[in-house]
């Protein structure tokens, strides 16, 4: 049964909100620079054709562009709103970034996406080129940014806890930043969204092959998108192994459950391609699997182990019960103006979090019993059914990118656009990136639970203070808002894609039709 | 250049009133336009004015809020923390304006129905309003005092609802707010437009100055007379912990004019929001509007650091329990991620003031009723 509490409801609102905003941030992304490659090539070559295919693709990206911003301005303040003492907590480390993507990178962003509609005529070809590059780089730097912010919640490092102020403190930027989980998420993340962009493009240009619309602007597109694509994609695959390379090292309990390995392996460890996991009996059914597979993603070597879920909630256990000493000494000193953790005490600190798991079980944890330590231990394990479907599923469809990228680059490359069968193909795979991304954050995200930063603090503690009654009123009114204007957003670009690339003149017409009678 | 606790905590002070100031100047245009929109315009073309005017800025000048957003999450997380989630509902309403905002803007003209665009006009007014009365009752509440108080491990307790938050004395401020907004969108309006719209925008800008000082002087009588400030008591430690349990806090009525008293060159920051006004008022009757853009803009700077003065040091005053009010001196970042955040912020803020004037200054001239007519580049 669904439990909604304050932290179930903040939780699917967050979920949500963020799934729901991640609809429009790849695209922004993977069009942004495509719009500025097409724009390049007309800067190069003069021909206007490159200019009406920037225009055209260029509407659509202004459509999503605006969602993009409305759910992202959500965001921001929804740490705030609904997850105050998560703010309190770390804000002190995890502010930081997020100041930083707004000085640097959305005022880049939003400060020029304006000239990029508005600017045809002022400016100069080449000023105009440079907007549309400034805008794709600003996007990048914000995903930057907030990816760094997301890392330190998965591996949270340079940071230590004030007793004197009861929270977690800055103790180095650099490592916040040069945060390893950030670099391969960086990459992964952005690649995702290129390839968003050209599967975008290309599923659009077949479209208008198969009604044998708009050929000349269809065909270019075609060509940058595939070999865009194709490029992206191997980008995914490859850093998405390296992004199970950097979990492997620091969330073993996520890559246990992304696997449903119950029990450690001998190294090197197999890779379950498909199988039932079942978490009564703690096994997985109907297993197929792929020796040495996983050892290899996740340790990069033949002979170090990849722990299971078992033996990982023993150690939960052990951390527990480390934790407990350093728990009751801050409930005794901590929050004083001079507090200073007892040396014998540090190792217990670093342990506060799994001490912490316990006050969803009772609230004076030092008297925990045995059955009660255990209990929090199990609250580690993620969902693991719903990991190990996602994470396929996501696999899965790399790989397809991958060759339908390759099938559409070879062609392209010998100015050809295929049979109607690989159009229609390529037309209907619309859909697959966004299903592959929104399924990449199930898997960091719901992987991550119980934790909202990985170790240090657990999601149920996070929360903000507020009636449930007023958390199920605005997730009630997010989902009513949300969904009115996707059914609008949707319609919005069904409507431009039908109308297609206009040239100049077209457009002109367009644009000056008479206004309605008032 | 090492720099103590205190004097890092002061500069954060002021770069809050500077992003807040810089939020309500710039986002204050877009805002103010959607507040004069039902008003000034009264054909098809005339609105599209409006909006157009607007149009290739909104989105820059809306970063300014995500800043100061995520400033005061990097500076002040406490105050972040309790601001947000104490005022939830009231949150959540703006924010449902200002997603309306973008989405109003680009929606609109994309369908040749008078229906259609009739709701998104609606609409639009409604991202305006609605936020711009939202933070000025929030702005009151900070002079009423908010009910929320923490427990030793500095988890937050929050006892109010959207209700409790509409006293009036706040509703006094939120259409404060209002005016002073509809001012900037007027003055801004004026100087972007020719002939019949920024006649009636100069009007109507002349007109909410004139408004902003009444309501300005009725509060702070208000304030001297009607409602009890706050004071700290004892020694105040300012490079002490960020932890707001160490102090002892009395209230008294007229406590929050007692910093003018003892410092009177914060009488500067009142005298710059009356003279911003009056000039800002004088100019759109004299019809330089561009002049009338600087002053409405200093007369911004000058309310916000009313408030601000009156208030320091407190950033949220707490009505559960005084003494755990958040302050300036024990509601801040460790003294690591001040240094560090204001390095970011000399480098960066400069370059962002340099680049938004660059758009600003190739977008310079007024947008037409003969242009949006013919000239597809007129997006909305
Ligand atoms: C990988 C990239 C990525 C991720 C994980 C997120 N965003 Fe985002 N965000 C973008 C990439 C992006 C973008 C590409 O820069 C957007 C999307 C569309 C757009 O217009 O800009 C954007 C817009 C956007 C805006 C509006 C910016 C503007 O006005 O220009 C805000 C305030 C946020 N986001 C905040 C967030 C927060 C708080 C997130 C975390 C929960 C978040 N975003 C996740
Ligand atoms: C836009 C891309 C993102 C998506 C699609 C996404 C997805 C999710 C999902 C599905 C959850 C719910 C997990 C659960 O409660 O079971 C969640 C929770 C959360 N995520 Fe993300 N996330 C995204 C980006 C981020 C980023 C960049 C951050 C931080 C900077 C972040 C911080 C959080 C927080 C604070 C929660 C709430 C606590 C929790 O339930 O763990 N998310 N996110
Ligand atoms: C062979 C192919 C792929 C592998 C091995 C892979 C691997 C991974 C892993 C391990 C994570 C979780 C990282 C974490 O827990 O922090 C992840 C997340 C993610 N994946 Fe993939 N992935 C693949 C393909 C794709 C594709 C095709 C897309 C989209 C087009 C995609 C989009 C994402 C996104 C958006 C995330 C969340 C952000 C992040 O955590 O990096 N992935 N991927």
């Amino acid at each position: 049964m669904v439990d909604l509490d304050v932290v179930s409801l903040s939780r699917l609102q967050f979920a949500l909100t963020a799934l729901y905003h991640f609809l429009f941030v790849p695209l922004t992304l993977g069009l942004s620079v495509l719009l500025a490659i097409m724009e390049s090539v007309y800067v190069m070559t003069g021909r206007t054709v490159w200019r009406d295919m920037t225009k055209f693709w260029g509407t659509l990206f202004g459509i999503n562009f605006a969602m993009g911003v409305a759910t992202g301005v959500t965001m921001e303040f929804q740490f705030g709103t609904n997850w105050s003492h998560y703010s309190h907590y770390v804000g002190d480390i995890f502010g930081a970034p997020l100041a930083i993507e707004g000085l640097m990178a959305f005022f880049l962003e939003g400060t020029f996406v304006g000239l990029f509609f508005f600017g045809w005529k002022r400016l100069s070809k080449v000023q105009h080129l440079t907007v549309t590059w400034l805008v794709a780089l600003a996007s990048n730097f914000s995903a930057l940014w907030i990816l760094v912010a997301n890392s330190w919640m998965q591996n949270p490092v340079g940071a230590h806890f004030n007793p004197q102020t009861m929270r977690m403190e800055l103790s180095s930027f650099t490592e916040v930043l040069f945060n390893p989980v950030a670099q391969s998420k960086f990459v992964h993340t952005v690649s995702a969204g290129y390839v968003t962009g050209a599967v975008f493009v290309m599923s659009i240009g077949a479209y208008y092959m198969l009604r044998g619309r708009h050929r000349d602007i269809a065909r270019r597109s075609l060509t940058v998108a595939a070999s865009f694509g194709l490029a992206s994609a191997l980008s995914v695959v490859v850093l998405g192994d390296e992004s199970g390379y950097t979990a492997g090292f620091n969330q073993k309990m996520k890559i246990a459950a992304i696997e449903a390995m119950w029990e450690t392996e001998p190294p090197p460890a197999s890779f379950t391609l498909f199988g039932v996991p079942d978490l009564k009996t703690e096994t997985t059914k109907y297993e197929f699997r792929i020796p040495w597979l996983l050892g290899l993603i996740a340790t990069r070597s033949i002979d170090t182990p990849v722990e299971g879920i078992k033996p990982l909630v023993e150690m939960a256990e052990g951390r527990i019960r480390n934790g407990l000493p350093g728990y009751v000494w801050l409930g005794k000193e901590g929050g004083g103006p001079t507090a200073e953790i007892p040396q014998d005490l540090e190792s217990s600190m670093h342990d506060l979090g799994y001490a912490f798991l316990l006050k969803r079980i009772r609230p004076d944890i030092e008297n925990a019993s045995e059955e009660q330590i255990h209990e929090a231990a199990m609250s580690t394990i993620p969902d693991v059914a719903t990991l190990f479907f996602s994470f396929r599923i996501m696999v899965a469809l790399g790989f397809y990118f991958i060759a339908m990228f390759g099938v559409a680059f070879y062609l392209a490359s010998r100015r050809r656009c295929g049979r109607p069968w690989f159009l229609r193909m390529v037309m209907f795979s619309l859909p697959l990136p966004w299903i592959a991304a929104e399924l990449g954050w199930v898997v960091a995200e719901y992987g991550r639970q119980p934790w909202i930063i990985d170790g240090v603090l657990p999601t149920f503690l996070g929360v903000s203070n507020v009636p449930a009654k007023d958390v199920a009123l605005s997730l009630a009114g997010f989902v009513l808002f949300y969904t009115v204007l996707a059914v609008i957003d949707l319609v919005l670009i069904v409507k431009y894609v039908r109308l297609g690339p206009q040239t100049e003149e077209e457009l002109a017409t367009f644009h000056a039709a008479p206004a309605p009678a008032q | 250049m090492p720099m103590d606790y205190a004097t890092l905590r002061i500069i954060w002070w002021l770069l809050l009133g500077v992003l807040l100031t810089g939020f309500a100047v710039m986002d204050g245009f877009d805002l103010g336009v959607a507040i004069l929109y039902p008003f000034v315009p009264r054909t098809e073309t005339q609105r599209r004015v409006l909006l157009n005017a607007i149009g290739p800025v909104w989105e820059g000048n809306q970063v300014w809020l995500i800043l100061g957003g995520g400033a005061v999450f990097a500076a002040w997380p406490l105050l972040y923390a309790a601001s947000f989630s104490g005022f939830y509902l009231a949150m959540m309403l703006a924010l449902l304006g200002l997603i309306l905002r973008p989405v109003a803007l680009t929606f609109r003209g994309k369908f040749d129905s008078p229906t259609w665009r009739a709701s998104w006009d609606w609409t639009f007014f409604v991202s305006g309003f609605v936020p711009s009365l939202i933070f000025g009752v929030a702005f009151g509440n900070l002079f009423v005092g908010t009910p929320f108080r923490f427990d030793s491990a500095l988890g937050m307790e929050y006892q109010g609802d959207l209700f409790g938050l509409l006293n009036p004395f706040s509703l006094l401020c939120g259409l404060t707010s209002v005016f002073m907004l509809a001012m900037q969108g007027a003055t801004f309006l004026a100087s972007k437009s020719e002939g019949d719209v920024s006649r009636r925008a100069g009007n109507y800008g002349s007109l909410a100055a004139a408004m902003l000082i009444a309501l300005l002087t009725i509060a702070g009588i208000w304030l001297a007379i009607g409602v009890d400030g706050f004071r700290v008591n004892g020694e105040i430690i300012k490079d002490g912990p960020s932890n707001p349990l160490l102090k002892v806090v009395a209230r008294s009525r007229g406590a929050w004019l007692a910093n003018y008293q003892q410092m009177p060159a914060s009488f500067l920051a009142p005298a710059l929001a009356y003279s911003g006004a009056l000039g800002a008022a004088f100019f759109l009757r004299k019809g330089t509007a561009k002049l009338a853009v600087a002053f409405s803009s200093v007369s911004i700077a000058g309310v916000i650091f009313t408030a601000g003065c009156s208030l320091f040091p407190f950033l949220l005053p707490s009505s559960l329990n005084p003494d755990q009010s958040l302050t300036v001196w024990d509601a801040s970042s460790s003294k690591t991620t001040l240094g560090l955040m204001l390095v970011v912020a000399l480098i960066f803020l400069p370059i962002v003031l340099a680049y938004t004037s660059w758009v600003f200054h190739v977008l310079r001239g007024p947008v037409t009723e003969a242009a949006i007519e013919c000239d597809e580049d007129y997006h909305y």
